[in-house]
């Protein structure tokens, strides 16, 4: 009965109310076979943090539709590592700009997956990057 | 090992990295439990059970205010179910606690159930010790929605409350056996909504049929979780409970009770493996099941046939010893 299963938290950083994503991505994932936790609309970067601690999660994914992606998901992975726990992984989602991609990225969001995406990249990119 | 020292101390990061070790069921958590154990026994345990969408996460969160109010360290462990075909989970208990999720005494964590059936999952009476160590007050286990028979959390709490709300069925539910016989405390949730008076009257009317002592009847409670309404009564009964628990003997008497059931059951998982590899049941069930498909064996016949086999290779084993 022993194994490894991949938890990922599902997280909507700032204050916009479109979850729409953000539950599409959740179920697409437990879909999938992963365990997903979502905590819901509108949390700070701070609790999303503890969240992701306390879950012991290899992945956080946050979805965000305000603008505020700028700020908020280089924040979130700037506190993960102030608390020594730089080794998990943070992605991003939602109505991000091409332009502001490779700065997100330099900051270290490893990917950002925006409208359309198809539901078998971000699996590969779980699968290419998830601890065996 | 490191773990255990950042436990102890409360640390967040390896108590969240241990409970992941024991819902891996990696073999290096024998160890840890072993080591933790003798810090445990000290945190009240508290089951959380009943229906999807009774309420129960709603009215955990109103629970955390309580014990925070006295200055408790509160650690909840809420589990939801497993997909029994892909393994994946939606774990969203949470949800309804989010608001606790920078007060640095409380530690909420998801649990998917993984296959295991009685509301609870395999990791759970591993990750209360963990807690427990960890120097946590008051640890809230949340099953995952229940039917009738989920009630296995009796077996790892001190006290379980049953949560229920109107609009389920009549008394002759509430009479049926399972899960309605193992509730210390019955809370009637969404009190606003009719028929609440009412079910809080047949439960009361069944558990008055089913008892002799009417002193000891599990207090019937209507709430309100969401507004707010009635948590500061079930908080104190539920204090009142743990109490006359402490003072009766009846809590030693649980937990010895539980200690035997977990014993049991470990090793009757681990004998069960080993029988499993002995008896190589994965190689060879495809060959068995054709045999007795085709006729060529009676199930019984096919059955006795593997279990002298496998009796007659102990014996030889044990020659050789």
């Amino acid at each position: 009965m022993s194994s490894k299963n991949v938890r990922i938290l599902i997280a909507k950083p700032g204050l916009d109310g479109h979850d729409r994503g953000a539950k599409y991505i959740a179920r697409a994932l437990k879909d999938n076979g992963y365990e997903v936790i979502y905590t819901g609309l509108r949390q700070t970067p701070e609790s999303i943090v503890q969240t992701a601690i306390q879950e012991d999660v290899d992945f956080v994914g946050l979805s965000l539709l305000s603008g505020a992606h700028n700020e908020l998901f280089p924040k979130v992975v700037e506190l993960l590592k102030q608390n020594q726990a730089e080794d998990i992984i943070v992605f991003g989602g939602g109505v991000i700009p091409e332009e502001d991609i490779p700065a997100l990225n330099q900051q270290g969001i490893k990917a950002i997956f925006t409208p359309g995406t198809p539901i078998k990249d971000v699996v590969s990119f779980i699968e290419k990057n998830r601890k065996t | 090992m490191k773990l255990i020292q950042g436990i102890l101390q409360g640390k967040v990061r390896p108590l969240a990295k241990a409970i992941s070790l024991v819902e891996d069921n990696l073999i290096d958590k024998e160890e840890l439990i072993d080591q933790l154990y003798p810090h445990t026994g000290k945190a009240a345990i508290w089951g959380v059970t009943g229906p999807p969408g009774a309420g129960k996460s709603t009215l955990v969160d109103k629970l955390i205010d309580r014990e925070r109010s006295q200055d408790h360290r509160v650690a909840v462990i809420a589990i939801d179910p497993s997909s029994p075909f892909t393994g994946g989970a939606l774990l969203g208990d949470r949800l309804r606690m989010q608001r606790h999720s920078l007060d640095p005494q409380v530690f909420i964590r998801s649990m998917a159930s993984r296959g295991h059936l009685g509301g609870v999952s395999w990791g759970c009476s591993d990750a209360i010790k963990i807690l427990d160590a960890a120097g946590f007050n008051t640890i809230i286990i949340e099953t995952i929605g229940v039917g009738q028979t989920e009630i296995e959390v009796v077996e790892l709490a001190d006290l379980v409350m049953l949560v229920l709300a109107p609009g389920m069925g009549d008394e002759i539910q509430a009479m049926k056996a399972g899960v309605m016989e193992i509730g210390d405390l019955f809370v009637i949730n969404k009190k606003d909504l009719p028929g609440s008076e009412k079910l809080k009257a047949e439960i009361e009317y069944v558990l008055n049929l089913s008892s002799d002592n009417p002193e000891q009847l599990p207090p019937v409670i209507l709430a309100s979780a969401q507004k707010s309404e009635g948590i500061d009564e079930l908080w104190k009964k539920l204090s009142t409970k743990y109490q006359q628990l402490v003072k009766s003997g009846y809590l030693s008497a649980r937990r010895k009770e539980r200690i035997k059931k977990e014993l049991s059951r470990i090793i009757l998982y681990k004998v069960h493996h080993l029988l499993d590899k002995k008896i190589a049941l994965q190689d060879n069930i495809d060959n068995w099941a054709e045999q007795v498909y085709l006729k060529k064996d009676m199930p019984y016949t096919m059955v006795n046939k593997q279990i002298n086999r496998f009796k007659k290779e102990m014996r030889l084993d044990d020659s050789k010893n």
